[in-house]
């Protein structure tokens, strides 16, 4: 395994220059991600609309893989419902986690990731986003909830 | 990178001749000659203390302290032989004075839970420092808890100093335990600690040194230092993990209650009430990590073996040497810069964060520590999220420190 198929130019650029970076007011929801074992940390902030994903940037601060992780994920999800969003972080989590040859087909620019997986120790800072982006859709369920209860 | 290694070598010590002891240190690392510099989170073992443990295994084995056959008392004489070894190496008075735990974190908690805890009472407070390990404040945050005790954090300065004025200004007759770092893992600062625990038993407060950083690298004399209890671990000095060393005055040994109880802690046990064994064993419940004490005394003799002037010397060489190295590098800041350091260096890099670095490192064959080394309030108070840290120990060469930097400037390559 080369370093350069970790660090690919589309994640060196994504790292330099994070797209959808900075906060969101108002936000429809938000989440935190942690990772305690490296000190990462981002805050995912977005906007619905139609319900779908209108708007969404985070903040934060991380390594390369998390930075420009957490910027192809925002570009990725934009437009797309919660649902068709946790499908790709299925097959994101699929790209990064297993040996299958095709898992980052049709992935698009997600593809850049997919030479994590020979890094075991580098997934979760790739992981990080979808995770807090996984969070931030279920606190809105789970908001929603209470909220069709008192109808 | 030039490689000053032949001209800088200590004379006096043959480096090459020890690192031919140390049987991992002849591997390659994705095709690299494996240069290790993580040794302050754990230090690799060298062939006789893998002697020592395998030898054990193989020929020895049985449970200690209770047998009367051959099996038990060799395993018995093994184990407290390592014992006697362990109390001459930090000079202590007496053998009942050595608890045998799993490390140095062990050791506090029991100091914590087994003499803090029936001591404090509200109002009262603990006193650590800012560049603690969380193994020396998480114990001592939950028996303030569990008590209603206070726990104060002296400061430190901008290089990762502990001023003595700084921690003697808050010690006052509210403070009923004082507890720090020898010497710091994130930083590498050896603290004026002779100086705190004298001022602090002036003041009738029980003290506690954390050594894991200190045992592989300064001669520990704990009558000299004055300490009430002293815990370090095996695993970073060149023995084997899951053992270390609780060592307390044997009055205050004396008067604790056992943290845990079951078999070996006791002398009689019936329903109504059971006897606890003296010291050590009252403190040792259930059948202890025998091969790791035999390993642990086996590395007491291999660092004993070593002209400890030359290791020393040595030591400082290295850490002059990447100090001088690492601080050419344009980016390159270090974090901790006190006068008196152990031989490690934490450094950060602009625009590259320390994950990074580390991976691609590990392609050099380089392996360092990165994130925030268990020691976070460290992390906040140089608004740094993490470290890179090098951390070196007797067996680490000037041309190791090369390939660091080389792999520095590779880095920045890929991240310019």
């Amino acid at each position: 395994m080369e370093l350069n198929d970790l660090y690919r130019d589309v994640i060196l650029d994504h790292n330099r220059r994070p797209r959808n970076f900075g906060g969101l007011e108002p936000a429809d929801v938000s989440a935190e991600g942690f990772n305690p074992m490296c000190g990462d940390r981002l805050t995912l902030r977005l906007q619905m609309a139609d319900d779908k994903i209108g708007e969404i940037r985070f903040e934060g601060q991380g390594c390369a893989i998390s930075t420009a992780s957490a910027s192809l994920m925002t570009e990725a999800v934009k437009g797309k419902t919660p649902e068709q969003a946790l499908l790709l972080f299925e097959r994101v989590h699929a790209m990064l986690t297993q040996e299958a040859a095709d898992a980052d087909e049709d992935l698009g620019k997600l593809a850049a990731l997919s030479g994590v997986k020979e890094y075991p120790a580098r997934v979760k800072c790739a992981s990080l986003c979808w995770h807090t982006l996984a969070s931030a859709l279920q606190s809105r369920d789970a908001a929603a909830v209470p909220a069709v209860s008192t109808e | 990178m030039k490689n000053n290694a032949l001209v800088k070598e200590t004379p006096s010590f043959d480096v090459e001749a020890v690192r031919l002891q140390f049987p991992v240190l002849s591997r390659s690392v994705r095709g690299k000659p494996l240069s290790y510099l993580d040794n302050a989170a754990s230090s690799q073992r060298p062939a006789s203390v893998i002697a020592a443990v395998d030898d054990y295994e193989r020929q020895h084995h049985a449970n200690i302290h209770r047998g009367v056959h051959t099996l038990s008392q060799e395993a018995t004489a093994l184990y407290e032989d390592a014992r006697d070894r362990l109390a001459r190496f930090i000079n202590a008075r007496s053998r009942s004075e050595i608890i045998f735990v799993r490390g140095t974190t062990e050791g506090i908690n029991l100091v914590a839970q087994s003499f803090a805890r029936p001591n404090l009472k509200a109002g009262d407070e603990v006193l650590i420092t800012h560049l603690e390990h969380h193994s020396n404040i998480v114990p001592w945050q939950m028996v303030c808890e569990q008590t209603g005790a206070r726990l104060i954090v002296a400061p430190i300065d901008a290089r990762g100093v502990v001023q003595l004025e700084a921690v003697t200004a808050l010690m006052t007759e509210r403070t009923k335990i004082f507890a720090c770092a020898h010497v710091s893992n994130a930083l590498g600062t050896v603290l004026p600690v002779r100086r705190l625990i004298a001022a602090a038993r002036s003041r009738g407060i029980t003290t506690l040194l954390d050594g894991a950083q200190a045992v592989a690298h300064l001669p520990v004399d704990v009558q000299e230092l004055g300490c009430d209890f002293y815990a370090f671990s095996s695993h970073k000095m060149f023995g084997p993990t899951g053992a270390g060393v609780l060592y307390g005055r044997e009055q205050l040994l004396e008067r604790m209650p056992p943290w845990q109880g079951g078999g070996e802690m006791i002398l009689s046990v019936t329903f109504e009430k059971s006897t606890y064994n003296g010291l050590p064993n009252k403190f040792e419940a259930g059948t202890p990590n025998i091969s790791g004490g035999v390993g642990l005394g086996a590395a007491v003799d291999f660092i004993l073996s070593l002209d400890r002037e030359a290791v020393h010397a040595h030591e400082s060489g290295l850490l002059d040497y990447a100090t001088r190295t690492l601080s050419a590098i344009p980016g390159l800041a270090i974090v901790g810069t006190a006068p008196d350091k152990a031989s490690l260096v934490s450094f950060t890099v602009e625009g590259i964060h320390p994950h990074d670095l580390g991976t691609i490192l590990d392609e050099d064959g380089v392996a360092v520590r990165t994130g925030h080394h268990c020691a976070m309030p460290v992390m906040d108070f140089f608004k740094v999220p993490a470290t890179a840290r090098a951390s070196f120990a007797l067996y680490n060469t000037f041309e190791e420190i090369d390939r660091l930097a080389a792999g520095i400037e590779r880095a920045r390559k890929i991240f310019g």
